[in-house]
Order: C-alpha cells, then structure tokens, then sequence
C-alpha cells in the first residue's frame, strides 16, 4: 500500500466533513449486483522485491537482441541509444507531466514538440510535421484518411511494397467507411486508377529496396492523386534524398532514441506540405508570444480537434507519443548533421559487409541489388524461410530476421552489428541450407 | 525581451546579457540557435568507405544543426524545468486521473528481455513477453467483469476506435447492419463522438443538462426518437461514472431498454479509477470499455503518451475484437494468427499493442494486488468528496453529490465579479498548482473539473482547498484586475493562442 499517504485518522476526520459514516455510503448510487463481493479473485499487494523477482523471470524467457545474434528488422529496428537520452527522458518533469493543456508551466513539453516537428521537416524535407501520431501503421492510416478528405475520393493505391500490417491497419480503418477502398499496383503506375485519392510509396519498400519519386509524382499529378510516401526506417533519409516531391510522409521513426519494446510503444511521425496543416491528424504545436512578448509555444489549430469539433473532427486522436518524440529529439540534437549521415553511412557498410558474406552462401540469391540496412535474401529452392527462421532461433538462439514469404527472409544490419555477428549467422546458415 | 548591459570594473567592455535567465527561471533558446560545434554529440566508429549500393544518390545536406553532448543535456534540462509535473505538485485535471507514477514501472520495463525484443521474433523466444500479457489480459478481465481482451489499442481514443469496431462488426456479423446511429450524451469527452463518426456512424445527443445525468425519460426520447423500437440504434457511449463525477443512477434501466432494441453499450473508461478493485461495469450492463492503463494503471502520462487504451468485452462480443490477441494453449503462449478469427474487426495498430506500457501496468497491479486496488478506488472517491464539502460554499456546484471520484464546480459565483474560469485556473498557476479541467464538460458553463486521485493526502488537499478558497475570497472582492494578470510568477505569461493560430508557426526555418 506504499502508494496511499492517507492515513486512518486522515480518513475518519475527512468522513466527518464530508457528513457520512463510512465510505460505502459514498457509492449509494452504484447498483448493489456491480459490488465485488470481498476483493477481486487476485492476488494481493507485494513489495518491489516480489515483482522484481517475477518479472525477471519473465523477462529471462525471452531472447533479447544483446546476444549479438540478431537481424531481424522488417520495420522496427535495433539501433544504440545514448545515454543521456533515457536520463533525459526520464526526468520526473517530462516523464510525469500531462498534455500541454496549460502552456504557461509546460513550456519544457511545448518547445520539445516544437522541436521535433523541425526535425522531423527538416529530415523528410516537408513543409510542416504534426507533433507524433501512435506508430507508423496508424500514420499511414491517417495519412490515406487525409487524403480522402482532400481530394474527396474514397480510394487508395498501394504503390509498391508496402509493410503487410500497415496496409492491414489501412484496411481495417476503411472497412468502417462506407464506400471506401484500396488496391495494390505491384510498382506499376500505369495501373493507378481514376478517382484514386492517394498513391502510397514505401522506401526502403518492405523488401528493403530504396525508391525515387520522380516517377510517381509524374503519375500522381495526371491522375489527381496525392503522392504519400511511407518511411518504415527513418535512419535511411541520412542517405537516401529526402521524399520532397511527397504530398504527405509518414511512418515511423522508432528507430532514433526509442526501443523495440516488443512493437511498442513506438513513434510515428506525420509530415506534409504546409497548405494541408488544416487537414492534418493529431497534436500540432506553434510558436507565439506571451503578455510580455516573450516567445512561447502552445498547442494550435485545436478547432481540427475531436475536443472542438466533437464529431467533425479530423481525427479522434487525443494522446500522441510525446515521451516518445522527446527520445526521438534529444537523440537527433545528439546525433546532428554530421552524426545523423555518419549513422546511416554506417548502416549501410554493415548491410554490405552482411550482404557480402551471406551471398557467399551457395545457393542464396538477392531479391533485390539494391538496399540500405535490410536485404531480401532467397533461399534455395525446397527450403522454408520460416522454418529456417523458427530452427535458427530455438537451436542457436539466433534471431535471423523475418520469413517474407516461402522462400525470402528480410535480414538487417545496423550500427549495432558485428562482424562476429555477421560470421556467426554467415556459418549457421550455411550448415542449415547444406 | 529584456536586455540590459552589465559594467565591469576592470574594462570598458560592455558585455549584453541578451536573455532573461534570473535565479533559476532559465530562458532557453531554440536547440537550433546553439552554437554550431565542429563535430556532433556523439562518437561514432569510423566508416571504411564503401561504395553506396541503395541505386539512389546519397543526400548531401540535410541541413540539420550540430552541437556537443553537454550543451544537449543542458538544453533539456532546462527545458524540464519550465514544466509542472505530478512528481512536484499537485494535478487536480479532472479525468485525466494524474496519479503518483511508480519508479518500479520503469526500473522494469526497461529490463532487456522486454526492452530489447521484437515484436516479429519466433514466439517461442518470447514466451515471457507473452505471459506479461496473457497475464495483464485475465487482471483486466477479472478486473472488469468483461473476459474478452485486447490489448492493442494505442491509447483511449484509439481503444474507442477499437469498441466501436468491434460494435460495428458484430451488426453486422448478426444481420444489423442497417444499425447507424449512436446514441452519445452532450457530456461526453469529444473523442466519443468523433470515434462513432470515424466508424460511419449518426450521432444522437442525449441532453444531460438538467440533471448532470442521463435520466430514462432523455434516453427514451433519444432512442424512440425515431417512432420506431430503436430499430436503427447501433449503442451508446456513456462514461460512467460521467464526465460530471457522477454515477449513472439509472444505468440499469436505461441499460435494459438499449438491449432490448439491440443496442451494446460502450463505457467510456477514463474514469474508471472510481470503480476499479470495488465495481465490476460487466455487472451494471457494460458490453465493452476502453482501460486507460496510464490514468488508472499508472503508467506515465508523458506529456501527452504514449498512453495505451485495451478494451474489454462481453463474451457475446469476444469474436468481434481486434486482432491479435494473446492465446495459451497447454503451457505455451502464442499470439492468434492472421485471419485466424475471421469475424475480428481487425488490425489496429502494428503489432500488438504498446507492450511496454502493459509491462509497467503489469507491474503497477501486483503492486496493489486485490485489496489495494479497492483501496485505490474508495481513497480517490474519498477525496473528492471532501474536495466538494470543502468547496461547496465558496463555488457553485452545479449538481448535487455524493460525486465519484472527482468533483465538478462552476464559475457562476466568481463570474458576478469579473472573475472567469480561466482566470482561477491561471490563479492557481501563480501558487504553484496544476489547474483543474477547465470548461469540460460542456454541460455546464464554465466547468472546473476537480480529480485528486487516491495518492494524495489529506494535507495536500487542505493546501488546495485554502488556494482555492483565497481565490474566491479576491473574486468576491473585486480584485478582478489581480486575476487577469495571472500568472506572473510562472516560467511565462499567459501566451496569444489567437496569434499561434492565425498565423501558424510550426517550426523552426534557417533565416
């Protein structure tokens, strides 16, 4: 009960004042039958010790990826945090602190925010950004929403590749609309049909394949689509050139400052051009002054807003990932123009030295020849992606990526990657296949 | 901004002190406008050049700014300190239920085992993982009376998303489609209204002025409105207890006649901290609830997430849920397949859910286990009702208590001298409080929604309660200018919302 300052006296004398006896007398409303009977069918309290000692054993069930063994990527990624940012972080002040709501003693939430949009236009090479939106899968549900209030059509185009569960998530917030649909054209843009509201174009695609956007945009302008372009691995744009010819770009930027943490919780960020902002999802923060003429920040554009506009709304989303943008914020302050293309230049040589090594392998072939941090490896014909993946890990404790389909596995390098790493797998994998 | 310049005695320099730094009221500039350093806040290894095989050309500049690790550190700490949090004061914001956040939560999230794995391993490398929420799922339904539960949902509104699909899915399965209008309160949080319409759904208003509550007679008129039997009512949305503090005294009435038409009843779950270890919504007629593991369950609220919404439903809407749920079958736990149960709404979000907020839930549960969690929910009513009598003189109470677990007032009396809502709240800024919800709900103008939470003492009330009756105490008399001044002690004035607005300024642009 180490979370309850009340004491008994505290208790009696606040009875007293409030005019009642006992404090069932304070839920005489409730219906008798919704009273639990006793306590619930649970344990009791327990000290930290307790829990500890439990969740670590929960905990230890699982393989983490500091075994140096792991490769698995296919849109959240294993990359190294600087200290200071979880010290940052978990600053009682930004850790323990609401949505902004009064900005006048939450300048430290706003200017953060205000500072991650900047990043977040600045590396997509958009316009504006929203202040985070739940994760990657839910902005690129957003995103095609947008797009259809926009253009007021009610179909997508899934361009390229896309992640499987983005384009589920897609789906299931069209299922709800009537009238709404969406199909896929396999990277071929003659195929985009009339009426489509948005084209969405992932890179690196979901097989790790970088994409220009020259082409689509072409497209997208003849047939009065928007282009929205999806980012599954933010780390790539210190590499690859920025998606300035997207209407909007969205996905997820877990991969600077946040961990895996089993799926989530993640970034998703949302970027566009600035003549859409009052279309635009979720949390927006702005620069103003104060009384004294003193620059401040405040969340802005509410009237968009569910609390405003109730069910005209351009979303319901309320909460976004704030502590989530702070990670993402201190770590690109860290990590700076120079830091931020040394990391993903860095990304790329372990891919190569990885792809080097693994095409050493008789019989293993490249989907593609051309990717950033994650490849598309194909097995030789009879063996199974997923059973290779499931034996790997349960005789080896090696995580080697994600089974595509029968034949491919996406498998990743990034800064964290070893050459040991690489030899290790490079030798199991080939023992497996011979 | 001020500017004076400072004389030393052994030069005739002048030297600008250009910001208003004073004490410890830190003036921060942008991250951008630190001065550039030649290499950035990290080290890292050394590249050996490899030739770029992406088939695109390699950017060349970004245009992002550089400074070290020290001037980093520092710049969001003295962010931090321009923002009020529950670990330095009290944060009475009403349905937000900003309660102590435990040290213990985040010591075990950030164990490896759960940090460190990915939600696409072999599940049999993350059995652990699987138990953490197979175990957070039989809490909660045992919790709720509710035994079908997901855990994807993001946050509240996303798990109102969830319930309103799973609602939308199960019409549907049953031959109800035709089933479009949803019934919601005009004291309803925005998202609830927002939620249905995002599912293709007509929003009904049930008025609540009145009364605070919904009363059988408003719902009758609401559901038959029509001069059908609710032939076209897919549910209601209804907090319960409400977005007043109040419990729904005619909930199982009104519960009866929405079944009778076919219609689930959807709980909003924000305020569940009223009810949670003493009161199961699955036993007052609830068919499905969101959870706000970071109102109830204490997990951050972060300045705004990453929250974490799970919904909880009857066994008659089990097949309907989002997908993937966390299945046990001998000792093994799995996660349920794509498409494996055909009548789920769906994918909701990537993956299952934010797991490292079920960890910290988890962990916060046990902590109180069955008869702390009671206890949680019987202090937090407690003290917003000794928040009502100790207020209830001083400022209008719209709608007479007992409340629940927080208490709801109105500027109606301050308001005969000039003084607003906005005013109080911007009041209790400048002595060191977190404001109350102001002007929600809407029922009422000019609401000040009061929720203590359990984890604060008797003294900590008193202390608010003496603020709040000062302020009062000036409203009453006249010293309205004192008030629009307010706050002058805070780290800055009241800021020009209208200014952010009209000419919107969302980033920082190299000049």
């Amino acid at each position: 009960m180490r979370y309850l300052p009340q004491t008994q006296k505290a208790r009696t004398e606040m009875l007293e004042s409030v005019g009642v006896s006992n404090v069932d007398e304070l839920f005489v409303q409730v219906p008798k039958k919704a009273f639990i009977k006793g306590k619930a069918d649970l344990p009791d309290h327990q000290g930290e010790l307790e829990i500890e000692r439990q969740m670590l054993s929960y905990a230890n069930q699982n393989i983490n990826a500091q075994s140096n063994r792991f490769f698995l990527g296919a849109g959240v990624y294993y990359h190294h945090v600087p200290s200071s940012v979880d010290h940052i972080i978990q600053r009682s002040e930004f850790l323990t602190a609401y949505t902004p709501y009064q900005p006048e003693i939450a300048q430290g939430t706003l200017q953060y925010l205000f500072e991650f949009q900047s990043f977040i236009a600045l590396i997509t090479g958009q316009e504006v950004a929203n202040a985070s939106l739940y994760d990657g899968a839910t902005s690129m549900a957003e995103a095609g929403l947008m797009a259809m209030r926009i253009t007021k059509r009610n179909k997508v185009c899934f361009g390229n590749d896309i992640h499987p569960q983005y384009t589920e998530v897609m789906e299931t917030y069209l299922r709800n609309n009537e009238g709404t649909s969406s199909y896929s054209i396999s990277e071929d843009p003659s195929k985009i049909e009339d009426g489509t509201a948005c084209v969405f174009i992932q890179s690196p695609d979901f097989y790790g394949k970088p994409h220009g956007y020259d082409e689509w945009r072409k497209t997208c302008d003849e047939k009065g689509a928007l282009l929205v372009v999806v980012i599954n691995e933010i780390v790539s744009l210190g590499m690859l050139p920025p998606p300035e010819q997207a209407d909007i770009v969205c996905g997820e930027a877990q991969s600077i400052g946040v961990a895996m943490s089993y799926g989530g919780p993640h970034l998703g960020f949302f970027a566009c051009r600035e003549k859409f902002i009052r279309q635009m999802p979720g949390r927006v923060c702005g620069e103003t002054v104060d009384a004294d003429g003193k620059r401040g920040y405040v969340l802005t554009l509410s009237t968009r807003e569910q609390h405003i506009r109730r069910e005209k709304a351009t979303s319901n989303i309320c909460t976004n990932q704030g502590l989530c943008a702070l990670a993402f914020t201190v770590h690109m302050s860290l990590l700076g123009e120079d830091g931020f293309k040394q990391l993903a230049a860095l990304n790329h040589e372990k891919a190569c030295d990885l792809t080097d090594k693994l095409t050493s392998i008789k019989g293993i072939t490249l989907k593609n020849e051309n990717f950033f941090n994650e490849i598309a490896v194909q097995l030789p014909k009879g063996k199974n992606a997923g059973d290779i993946v499931q034996q790997l890990a349960d005789e080896q404790g090696i995580i080697a990526g994600y089974p595509a389909d029968d034949n491919t596995i996406l498998i990743t390098a990034t800064e964290i990657t070893t050459e040991n790493g690489i030899d290790t797998l490079t030798i199991a994998l080939k023992e497996i296949l011979k | 901004m001020n500017s004076f310049a400072l004389n030393d005695n052994d030069t005739t320099d002048t030297m600008d002190i250009n910001d208003d730094t004073r004490g410890l009221n830190y003036d921060e500039n942008l991250l951008f406008e630190k001065e550039r350093t030649d290499t950035p806040g990290v080290d890292l290894p050394t590249l050996k050049g490899t030739s770029s095989r992406t088939g695109q050309p390699t950017r060349k500049n970004i245009g992002l700014h550089q400074v070290s690790e020290p001037q980093v550190v520092r710049h969001f700490v003295r962010l931090s300190t321009k923002n009020y949090s529950i670990d330095s004061g009290f944060f009475p914001l009403g349905s937000c239920t900003m309660k102590h956040n435990p040290r213990i939560n985040e010591k075990v999230a950030r164990l490896p085992g759960f940090a460190h794995i990915h939600p696409m391993q072999p599940e049999s490398t993350v059995q652990g993982a699987l138990a953490v929420m197979h175990d957070l799922q039989n809490w909660l339904a045992e919790l709720t009376n509710l035994p079908g539960v997901c855990l994807t949902p993001a946050a509240g509104a996303h798990g109102e998303l969830a319930g309103v699909m799973t609602i939308r899915r199960a019409h549907e399965s049953q031959g109800n489609a035709h089933k479009n209008i949803m019934l919601v309160p005009d004291s309803a949080h925005g998202t609830n209204p927002a939620t249905a319409a995002m599912c293709g759904y007509k929003i009904r208003v049930i008025p609540t002025k009145e009364t605070g509550r919904v009363t059988v007679e408003a719902f009758k008129e609401a559901l038959y409105a029509d001069g059908d039997d609710g032939h076209d009512i897919a549910g209601m949305m209804v907090t319960n207890p409400n977005t007043c503090g109040l419990f729904e005294t005619d909930i199982a009435e009104i519960v009866d006649l929405l079944h009778d038409a076919g219609g689930y009843f959807y709980c909003d779950g924000a305020n569940f901290n009223a009810l949670v270890g003493k009161i199961r919504p699955g036993d007052f007629g609830v068919d499905v609830m969101h959870i706000n593991l970071h109102k109830t369950f204490s997990t951050p609220h972060g300045g705004g997430g990453p929250g974490s919404g799970p919904i909880c439903v009857a066994d008659n809407l089990k097949p309907y849920i989002p997908s993937p749920i966390v299945l046990k079958e001998g000792k093994q736990y799995r996660l349920e397949r794509d498409g494996e149960r055909e009548t789920s709404c769906g994918r909701l979000k990537g993956y299952q859910g934010q797991f490292g907020m079920h960890v910290r839930a988890l962990t916060y549960m046990m902590s109180h286990g069955a008869d702390g969690l009671k206890r949680v929910s019987e202090d937090a009513v407690l003290n917003a009702n000794y928040i009502l009598s100790q207020l209830k003189d001083d400022y209008h109470v719209p709608f007479a208590g007992p409340c629940m677990h927080e208490c709801l007032f109105t500027e109606k009396y301050q308001k005969e001298n000039g003084v607003t809502t906005l005013d109080i709240a911007k009041g209790l800024i400048e002595y060191g409080m977190h404001p109350m919800t102001v002007y929600f709900p809407l029922v009422v103008n000019g609401a000040m929604l009061i929720e203590p939470t359990e984890t604060e003492s008797k003294d900590a009330l008193d202390r608010f309660t003496k603020v709040m009756k000062k302020l009062a105490a000036d409203a009453r008399n006249g010293e309205t200018e004192k008030f629009h001044d307010y706050p002058v002690s805070a780290p800055t004035r009241r800021l020009d919302e209208v200014k952010a607005a009209r000419e919107p300024k969302l980033r920082w642009k190299n000049s």
